[in-house]
């Protein structure tokens, strides 16, 4: 084990990919100087056939990946934030999402899209998004959205490992949080929730950032006696949904946390599992903390009231304790 | 030592006549074929764009890359496609070559560089700027080719393909074919300028060729293939040609008006790419017969190919929810 800063794992992880494969190339804009940090040092390493900068025309970035890892190769393009993803939707979902299956299977596409994603620090509306939902509802991308280091530098080697495309989203303004990184090719398989805290009368399902409030919630909630379990999906697509149906039979109940605004957030799809697949484990109803439906807006005062705190998680939780169980 | 692209020997026109034919062929068959109501859907026909496509085509080897567009059968088979596997695609068979999963619009074979047929007008300026990065890295020669029309000419990605390539210095050939129409909208109403002129501002080199022409698209096309291949970067290439039959070949079923005159089609007809082609022929001393033998044998070819097809076997409906990931169908 060793105490690694989030974006340093994911450093890490590109360092130790790229030496591996040398199929693998990165580009986007600002790789070279890394405004986040996650591809520093990149382009003295392995030059610029491999590394290199672009100009900003991220409808164009987006189809060149897909032209790239159909000729072959695995790229990955960094797509800084995660709101920029939406001007070069179209070749992520008209081509990249559909290719494999419209050629009937012959297209492989072994690509890795990665920005920083999500609120909390008055970049405003069009920085802050959080557009996981619409990659999940493409059908043909894995979405990957890890909460701390560990896992940050494991899904991220399984992105650029798997032959399929991958968003991988990382919590924008948490990559300075130490975590615990496992030493050695440490991988993080997807489709495979991780338990972050056991409980017996609530399931909280948090997401991304979202795993450390729920984590200071369940400390609140445990000084009233309330064991809250948190799980961590740490892949949206593929859903850990036996990982949540088993955690809910357990507790009985669910709570889910999500960054994105709450029309047809991942909580929304989690909550239909739970209702569709989990109905009869339910001792009340599926309740959602999420971004109310408005952009986030600039002040400070104005971001903290409608971003998913603590006290709001734990709101919520007693609120579903204080109803009368149904069964 | 620089080729000599005065013209095609008459080997390569024979060649590249009969393919042309191959895909008139076809698609005059799929055409007759959708009327009859036997397509699950409107075909959009390259009929009177052949010689682009044929032209180019001919200089391009299983290893380079194309990207097409939705009137992207002609490129399909002008790249070496097998017509069999496209004509069972377009009828919906597991045979297709893409297992009935694409269609008219996304037939694609990758093992012979042809990168697809795309519905998106402009999506493969994208895919083929990235084929191209591709090429380039691996430095061996390849090239890649995006094939679009003047109503893609119009979608920005043109222009941040060019700049890109332009400044990586990357094995691109663009191919707009000028067909006059972005759909429904005549050229005119949609494009402010020259297309051609679009290439210089980027450091580009413009090429120009007579699209119904095939010996013309031939020499063109390998001057500013010369070109890219010797690692000086991108080029334009424009080629003037027409679609004889309109759109799509629904679009009978739901226009109200015509929008174009019957002169003006009458007008292309009259320039013909594959009569055009075999005047080509004889002028060269190709005998009438052997013109004649030549277009009975593809009649006959496509003619059993689509017979084969009409039978061939419907695609399997539990595959459908395996194909979305590589994983999954392992």
């Amino acid at each position: 084990m060793a105490k690694r800063r989030m974006i340093q794992a994911i450093n890490d992880a590109m360092f130790e990919e790229m030496e591996r494969d040398p199929r693998i190339v990165l580009f986007g804009e600002d790789v070279e100087i890394s405004m986040f940090g996650d591809t520093k040092g990149l382009r003295e390493r392995f030059g610029p056939d491999r590394v290199r900068d672009t100009p900003i025309c991220e409808a164009l970035l987006t189809g060149m990946a897909v032209g790239m890892a159909a000729a072959g190769w695995r790229p990955v393009l960094h797509m800084m934030f995660a709101n920029f993803m939406y001007t070069g939707f179209d070749a992520i979902a008209n081509q990249m999402a559909k290719l494999r299956l419209m050629t009937g299977g012959q297209m492989k596409l072994p690509i890795t899209i990665m920005a920083g994603f999500g609120g909390g620090r008055s970049t405003a509306a069009q920085h802050s998004d959080c557009p996981y939902p619409l990659f999940m509802n493409l059908g043909g991308v894995h979405v990957a959205v890890p909460s701390n280091a560990g896992d940050a530098k494991g899904l991220f080697k399984s992105a650029v490992r798997s032959d399929d495309p991958v968003i991988f989203l990382e919590p924008g303004g948490r990559g300075g949080e130490m975590g615990e990184v496992p030493d050695g090719d440490h991988l993080v398989p997807f489709g495979r929730a991780s338990v972050r805290r056991s409980g017996s009368d609530v399931t909280i399902v948090a997401i991304s950032a979202m795993v450390k409030l729920a984590e200071q919630a369940a400390k609140q909630l445990a000084q009233d006696g309330i064991e809250a379990e948190i799980l961590d999906p740490r892949t949206l697509v593929p859903l850990d949904e036996d990982g949540i149906l088993a955690s809910l039979s357990r507790t009985g109940r669910l709570v889910v946390v999500d960054e994105a605004r709450d029309r047809c957030s991942a909580a929304s799809q989690i909550a239909a599992v739970a209702a569709d697949r989990g109905f009869a484990m339910l001792k009340g109803p599926v309740r959602r903390v999420t971004v109310p439906d408005v952009c986030m807006p600039y002040a400070p005062v104005l971001e903290r009231s409608v971003y998913p705190n603590a006290e709001r998680i734990a709101d919520v939780v007693r609120e579903l304790l204080n109803c009368r169980d149904y069964q | 030592m620089r080729n000599d692209y005065h013209n095609p020997d008459p080997e390569k026109l024979v060649a590249m006549f009969e393919r042309m034919l191959v895909i008139r062929e076809t698609e005059e068959y799929l055409g007759a074929q959708f009327r009859a109501g036997e397509l699950p859907a409107g075909v959009h026909l390259y009929i009177g764009q052949e010689a682009s496509g044929v032209g180019i085509c001919a200089h391009l080897g299983d290893e380079d890359w194309i990207t097409s567009t939705h009137r992207g059968h002609g490129h399909f088979l002008a790249k070496g496609g097998d017509p069999y596997a496209m004509i069972a695609e377009i009828h919906a068979k597991s045979d297709g070559i893409c297992g009935g999963f694409g269609g008219t619009m996304h037939v694609a074979d990758v093992a012979r560089g042809i990168l697809g047929a795309n519905g998106i007008v402009g999506g493969g300026l994208g895919i083929a700027t990235g084929a191209a990065f591709a090429a380039k890295l691996e430095g061996n020669g390849k090239v890649a080719v995006c094939f679009f029309g003047d109503g893609a000419a119009n979608q920005g990605t043109f222009m941040e393909a060019m700049n890109l390539a332009s400044l990586w210095k990357l094995p691109l050939l663009l191919v707009c074919e000028h067909n006059g129409w972005s759909e429904f909208t005549r050229s005119e109403v949609a494009t402010s300028g020259r297309i051609i002129d679009r290439a210089s501002p980027f450091n580009i080199p413009g090429f120009e060729a007579d699209g119904n022409d095939v010996a013309d698209v031939w020499r063109v096309s390998g001057r500013a293939l010369e070109s890219v291949r010797s690692g000086e970067g991108p080029a334009l290439l424009v080629t003037y040609t027409y679609r004889t039959r309109g759109h799509v070949e629904a679009e009978v079923n739901f226009l109200s008006q015509p929008y174009r005159s019957e002169e003006e089609v009458a007008s292309w007809v009259a320039k013909d790419p594959i009569e055009r082609g075999a005047a080509l022929l004889a002028q060269g001393g190709i005998a009438e017969e052997e013109i004649s033998a030549i277009r009975a044998r593809v009649k006959a070819s496509i003619a059993e190919m689509a017979k084969r097809a009409r039978s061939a076997a419907d695609p399997d409906p539990a595959r459908v929810r395996s194909m979305m990931f590589s994983a999954a169908e392992a």
